[in-house]
């Protein structure tokens, strides 16, 4: 079976400083892969080339075995890719519904947003994401809202758009214990629906509970990748990651 | 659901035009009981309505880009490039009016776009790009008319000058055309895809980006919308005096940038109102004649103007800061 996606080689720099060197990597149908790395390895650069955020410099990338020509941002939700980005990719002072549906808007012939589809949709969302303030509806402004609520209208709306691969840059930075085990909650169902996830996390634990498999991204390169059934615990996982980075220096 | 808290609602989601609205009521309350005899003569009214409309063609676009987190100040002086494409092709091409109004359109466009790029592909701030281009194309106007009017009293005679700007029952037809514009804003701002993508830009650009929506495009259409905002106000001005002279439009350069920001617009993106322009350029317009008709020297004009705008910002800043 065709990888959703694959990248072959892909390079990418900032000026002089390369964020990415090289890198290949693929997601298959149904698996959640942990992608880690410390600070500054490229994660980020990484996710935002895939996503079509950023141009790769040189290199490829494959969407169910084809090739992506002028890949974008709007391309990969297109291509049912949806990512909830480290800095959430939230607008503050627009509602809720705005931001569920911001790329997306359900539209009506010429462009006309359906005002209340959308709001009824909304509605029913983030009852389902379990917002239990009063205060809260789908007209309150994001900028209103806590870490964690803004988390879950990020995570909402890449739910909502019925994503074959689910791309999560360190969602549970700045989370609470409880908030955290919601977002594990969330990977696990989309797991069960035969999704994909691609999980970014610098909390290996984390990383290790809900991954099938792992990468390790080290200053721009990817340096391993593993089987779940290849290492027994995250202290091992952590092991193997500080025996490669030392390897490389 | 009762009836007070839908009230309330209604306020609180749309606090910023109502307070437009209040100022308005407040400025004309004033004038109204300044000077009754010239606030209830017909006359009067009919002079502040044949320059509204002028105000809320471009004070409306000017809201979108204000909303993206821009601004474009070239708006004055396209005013004048329109309307000199339009009265040329009328008085020494002989083109028909209607089709020198749809190319004048089409020449407001063309430089929004031109800004757009400028902004977008040469990376300039969109107040220094169009504080370039304000200069620039009425540079050109000077040296291409040798900084002569040209009259073209003969459109009376054409339909085209009964339909936009004729009279409707003693009505001033542009008023109405106005009216359909800002309709026709309203839904574009509120309740479609292009004003939803530009609060998004204006808001968090990169957000939106990463959302998919094509920032770069958006923009520029955004820029092409204040273009064919300032070839209308252009057109209907030249329409209005049967002619077009080589200054056309500077003077409202700083009167519609206040507008937007009396009508509650704040200045940093994101947030702006449609409705609460139309009431900031109703301020402006009648602050601009009233003024005087209440017997006051015109030399008070700009004090007044002044005093106005920094008052209504005052009272806006209610709304609160930006929420980040």
């Amino acid at each position: 079976m065709e990888p959703i996606i694959e990248l072959r080689n892909i390079s990418k720099k900032f000026g002089g400083i390369t964020a990415l060197n090289s890198v290949s990597l693929e997601v298959n149908e149904g698996e959640v892969v942990g992608l880690i790395g410390d600070n500054g390895a490229g994660k980020s650069t990484l996710i935002k080339t895939l996503v079509g955020v950023h141009q790769p410099d040189l290199g490829e990338i494959f969407i169910r075995g084809r090739k992506a020509e002028h890949w974008n941002a709007k391309k990969a939700r297109e291509a049912k890719i949806e990512t909830v980005f480290q800095d959430r990719a939230l607008t503050p002072q627009q509602s809720i519904v705005w931001n569920i549906f911001m790329g997306k808007e359900l539209r009506y012939p010429l462009g006309f947003i359906r005002v209340k589809e959308q709001q009824e949709e909304a509605n029913r969302i983030i009852r389902e994401i379990g917002f239990t303030s009063k205060l809260i509806d789908a007209k309150s402004q994001v900028g209103n809202l806590s870490g964690g609520e803004r988390q879950g209208v990020a995570i909402a709306r890449a739910i909502y758009n019925d994503a074959e691969l689910i791309i999560l840059d360190e969602p549970t930075t700045a989370l609470s214990l409880i908030e955290t085990q919601k977002v594990f909650d969330f990977v696990n169902n989309i797991k069960a629906k035969g999704r994909s996830v691609l999980f970014i996390g610098h909390n290996i634990f984390h990383v290790f509970d809900i991954s099938d498999r792992f990468v390790i991204l080290d200053r721009g390169k990817i340096v391993h990748q593993l089987e779940k059934s290849d290492v027994d615990s995250p202290e091992s996982l952590i092991k193997i990651m500080k025996e490669t980075v030392e390897k490389g220096e | 659901m009762n009836k007070e808290f839908t009230i309330n609602s209604f306020i609180s989601e749309n606090s910023r035009p109502l307070s437009s609205l209040f100022y308005f009521v407040l400025i004309m309350t004033i004038f109204f009981t300044a000077s009754p005899e010239v606030f209830f003569s017909t006359k009067f009214h009919q002079a502040v309505l044949t320059v509204y409309p002028i105000i809320i063609f471009l004070v409306i676009p000017l809201v979108f880009v204000v909303t993206m987190g821009e601004i474009d100040l070239s708006f004055a002086s396209n005013f004048a490039f329109a309307s000199w494409i339009f009265a040329l092709l009328i008085k020494t091409f002989s083109v028909d009016p209607f089709l020198a109004f749809l190319l004048g359109i089409l020449a407001g466009a063309f430089i929004g776009v031109l800004m757009g790029c400028l902004v977008v592909y040469g990376r300039i701030s969109s107040l220094v790009a169009s504080l370039g281009a304000l200069f620039l194309i009425r540079g050109f106007l000077f040296v291409v008319s040798d900084s002569k009017s040209i009259t073209i009293i003969e459109i009376r005679k054409h339909w085209i000058y009964d339909l936009l700007v004729g009279k409707f029952f003693g009505f001033p037809m542009q008023f109405i055309w106005a009216g359909i514009f800002v309709i026709i804003a309203y839904f574009l701002y509120h309740r479609h895809v292009f004003g939803a993508h530009i609060h998004h830009i204006g808001d968090n650009p990169e957000s939106a980006a990463q959302m998919g929506i094509n920032v770069d495009r958006t923009r520029i259409f955004c820029f092409m919308f204040c273009g064919i905002g300032a070839a209308l106000a252009g057109m209907f001005s030249t329409l209005v005096n049967f002619t077009w002279w080589p200054t056309q439009g500077f003077g409202y350069l700083l009167l519609a940038l206040a507008s937007v920001f009396v009508g509650g617009t704040p200045t940093w993106g994101g947030v702006g109102t449609i409705f609460g322009a139309v009431f900031g350029s109703g301020v402006i317009a009648y602050m601009e004649t009233g003024i005087v008709a209440m017997g006051w020297s015109g030399l008070w004009r700009q004090f007044f103007n002044g005093l106005i705008i920094i008052l209504a910002l005052l009272g806006h800043r209610f709304h609160g800061n930006r929420i980040r």
